[in-house]
């Protein structure tokens, strides 16, 4: 057979195929290419890096030690670095610089370090060398001098290292005591306190009189007054024992630091560590990651809250987005008599679907938080005022504003499930008598449920990338405590969140330390993705479930 | 059922109605159309339909399609209501009731007049849930008594014994055939006095129609049933009486036999012998 012409190629339709063919190609290279790019920088950041012990040319004139972890490694133009005062031997073009996470940064006053590579004249892993993570200024990068307890040494020299795990552990046991006590038990007793306050606030207002409640007040007050007392008094006993142990320190170039264990979190030898032993680290850094609270600043730690919070506000959303998008498409569909203004509504709501978020962000502003709460304030909680109790951003305010955004997907999905529920089905439920109602109660909805549940998947895909209007009605940098905890009742729907988006977003660009950061954006943005997917997978979980069960007739 | 006798009573030559053959005046009435125009918008359906539906009796309504058969087959469960624009001047009355009275329960009076469709339309859930369900919409909730209904009801569809060892399997997993006399099952479970069957064997194949047939020979010993279909065998097969309709109008009603041999009007001469239609 003869070869086809150009033109008979281009007639058969192949360069569309190629076309169509390359177009999904380039768009599942991005996507890969995208969690690839997420994937392996968050993650590594994870992993127990071995340090480095560098003899380094910082001047012709001067020799330094430098220790550290090497963070990244490029090329530059030498011209660059000698524009910048660095020194560059003459007739070198380029210039392979290594990014050293030196760390202690209470004597450097910086974390991260350029240098040279070909000024580097000797590196080395010492064994002994040992990094630890502190609650405050960053890693410490040095060797174990001695173990002291009360100022007397306990142990030094080979012998340090072990006694120095066995008293870290139990130094982290007391700090976790004094943690559950402060943040459990006297947050409890601080949190009825203020409840007490209000109650006694309410009284005035209400222009009670009679001594006896504001005695009964008084009296609780002095019971609870007296609990805090106690606690303090073990708080007393725990702080002087978590301050007993401190740990002789020494720098690579010289420098002794007295650092009491309280202040550590962790210690190791990442350098004598094995790989199952690296291994095993690597996890507990990533438990740490996902289940702990954060540290300096958002920097170290965990993103625990942040965790919680998207998932509770993405719950908090569909519970009310759910109910009010069905009953709205149902109206529309059902009951609506069709003609111009359902369809003029109908337009209305798919327009508010591409409203830009941040209007939204603008509205639930003014309208929930300013008027909504600041009325349901002047309402139930007057005893508050004039510090605001629902008259300020918070989580449920952000779920309304969501609950707002998503309403058109929800509307418009249900909408076209309804749609798709064949008339003869209706009319077997007429016929054996059931009313519209009944119809719609017992079979339409149940068969519909599938478009619903879809249009909630897409609702919550939308709403937990959500970043630009939570800004505004309730995400902070910070939380000091969870939107749902153990004090009544529970459920703390005024309080304000943290969240995954924003988290990236601080953590990003906020943050004081921004090399330190770095990693973790991209260990936020993994997770944050995660989370996302999860949510979704368990709601096409859910529909596909329901399509089984309401199997459509065709 | 004094009511029926009382329907009866009333002298059919009085009323206007000359087609009324002799054989027709000895049943008594369950159903009675006068004077029913029936329009879609602008577009007459129906036109002036005058009829008696016998009590425990098939009757047939025949005709080519759009002759209105269906519709006039829906307003006697107003069925038509669902639809948009429509306007029904006239009388149906069930037993000497007007259906169309403001005071009528459209819930109620569906239960009292049970309808088949062409297309097999079980809900998408259990064959025991199907047949429960108008039951369970008059708010029956023992278990006992919905067993026995349900039981009886299948029984009363020939279907029990396809089905028992399965009555917690979805519905739609039945043949066609079996769809369909589940739907027969579910209308009858609630007891109605009317059966309304539209087309009810034209989606099937002939095994399935056959025993559609022969059910409903067997139901008409305790219901009053109406069938639409177009299929002239299948009528004189199964009816007692038959209607022809023509351009919304009702030619002619006669006991079957006669219909089809010796039709009184010379269009429904033309449709059975194939001449149109």
């Amino acid at each position: 057979m003869a070869k086809p012409t150009i033109v008979e190629w281009v007639k058969g339709g192949s360069p569309w195929i190629w076309l169509s063919a390359a177009a999904v190609s380039i768009s599942l290279i991005m996507v890969f290419g995208l969690l690839l790019l997420i994937g392996l920088r968050g993650l590594g950041y994870f992993w127990p890096a071995d340090v480095l012990q560098v003899k380094y040319q910082q001047s012709p004139t001067e020799i330094v030690q430098l220790v550290g972890e090497v963070q990244s490694v490029e090329t530059v133009n030498a011209e660059r670095v000698r524009e910048a005062g660095g020194f560059v031997p003459e007739g070198d073009e380029t210039v392979t610089r290594v990014l050293l996470k030196i760390g202690n940064r209470d004597i450097n006053g910086l974390d991260f370090r350029w240098i040279n590579q070909h000024d580097i004249l000797s590196e080395a892993r010492p064994e002994n060398m040992i990094v630890l993570e502190r609650r405050e200024w960053g890693n410490f990068y040095g060797y174990l001098e001695a173990i002291k307890v009360k100022g007397d040494v306990l142990a030094d020299g080979v012998d340090a290292w072990p006694v120095f795990l066995e008293r870290l552990e139990k130094t982290i046991d007391i700090f976790y005591q004094i943690k559950g006590i402060q943040v459990g038990a006297i947050g409890a007793i601080n949190y009825e306190i203020e409840e007490l306050r209000l109650a006694k606030r309410r009284l005035e207002l209400d222009g009670v009189t009679k001594a006896s409640a504001y005695e009964e007040i008084k009296q609780q007050r002095d019971a609870l007054n007296q609990q805090y007392q106690l606690l303090q008094k073990d708080l007393e006993v725990l702080y002087r024992d978590i301050e007993q142990d401190s740990a002789v320190l020494k720098t690579v170039d010289g420098h002794e630091i007295d650092l009491a264990l309280s202040k550590i979190v962790r210690g190791f030898k990442p350098n004598a560590m094995s790989i199952p032993t690296k291994i095993l680290h690597y996890f507990e850094k990533l438990w740490e990651f996902v289940s702990d609270e954060p540290r300096e600043a958002n920097t170290e730690g965990g993103i625990f809250p942040a965790i919680f919070g998207t998932v509770m506000l993405v719950i908090i959303m569909s519970i009310i987005v759910t109910p009010l998008g069905v009953i709205a498409a149902v109206y529309l569909r059902e009951y609506a008599k069709q003609g111009p203004t359902t369809r003029l509504i109908r337009i209305a709501v798919n327009n508010l679907a591409g409203v830009p978020s941040i209007v939204y962000g603008v509205f639930g502003l003014g309208f929930f938080v300013y008027f909504l709460g600041g009325n349901i304030d002047q309402l139930f909680y007057p005893e508050a005022l004039p510090s605001p109790t629902f008259g300020t951003p918070g989580i449920l305010w952000s779920a309304l504003t969501l609950a707002l955004l998503t309403l058109p997907v929800v509307i418009v999905a249900t909408e076209e499930g309804l749609a798709r529920i064949p008339r003869s089905i209706r009319e077997g439920s007429m016929a054996l008598g059931a009313t519209k109602a009944e119809t719609l109660w017992r079979i339409v909805l149940p068969m519909a449920s599938p478009a619903l549940m879809t249009g909630m998947i897409l609702a919550v895909a939308r709403a937990a990338g959500e970043v630009a209007p939570l800004m505004l009605v309730g995400v902070v940098k910070l939380a000091p405590s969870l939107p749902l905890d153990f004090n009544s009742p529970f459920i703390h729907l005024d309080r304000k969140f943290m969240h995954l988006g924003f988290h990236i977003y601080d953590v990003g660009f906020q943050s004081p330390n921004v090399e330190a950061a770095r990693p973790l954006v991209y260990a936020t943005a993994l997770l944050l993705v995660v989370v996302i997917v999860s949510l979704n997978l368990t709601a096409i979980w859910v529909r596909n479930h329901l399509r089984e069960k309401y199997k459509s007739l065709e | 059922m004094t009511e029926t006798t009382l329907t009866h009573a009333i002298d059919m030559d009085a009323i206007g109605r000359s087609d009324v053959t002799g054989q027709l005046a000895d049943e008594s009435i369950r159903i009675e159309t006068k004077n029913l125009n029936l329009y879609y918008g602008e577009k007459q359906a129906l036109d002036n339909i005058s009829l008696v539906i016998p009590q425990n009796r098939v009757s047939a309504f025949i005709g080519p399609s759009g002759c209105g058969k269906s519709t006039l087959l829906r307003c006697f469960n107003r069925m038509n209501d669902l639809v948009d624009g429509v306007r029904i001047e006239g009388d149906v009355l069930l037993e000497g009731e007007n259906i169309y009275d403001k005071s009528v329960n459209i819930a109620n009076l569906r239960q009292r007049v049970g309808m088949v469709f062409q297309k097999p339309n079980p809900f998408p859930k259990s064959i025991y849930e199907n047949v429960a369900y108008g039951l369970r919409l008059q708010g029956v909730k023992s278990r006992r008594i919905l067993d026995e209904a349900i039981e009886t009801a299948l029984k009363g569809a020939a279907l029990w014994d396809e089905v028992k060892d399965r009555l917690h399997e979805n519905a739609l997993g039945m043949s066609g055939g079996q769809q369909q006399r589940l739907v027969i099952a579910r209308a009858i479970a609630i007891e109605p006095e009317v059966l309304l069957l539209d087309e009810p064997a034209s989606a099937l194949d002939p095994i399935s129609t056959l025993k559609i047939e022969e059910l409903i020979n067997e139901l008409k010993a305790r219901y009053t049933i109406v069938i639409v279909t177009h299929n002239m065998q299948q009528a004189a097969r199964v009816s007692d009486y038959t209607a022809f309709m023509y351009m919304g109008k009702m030619i002619e009603f006669s006991d079957t036999k006669s219909l089809f041999t010796n039709p009184s009007m010379k269009q429904t001469e033309d449709y059975i012998t194939g001449r149109y239609g």
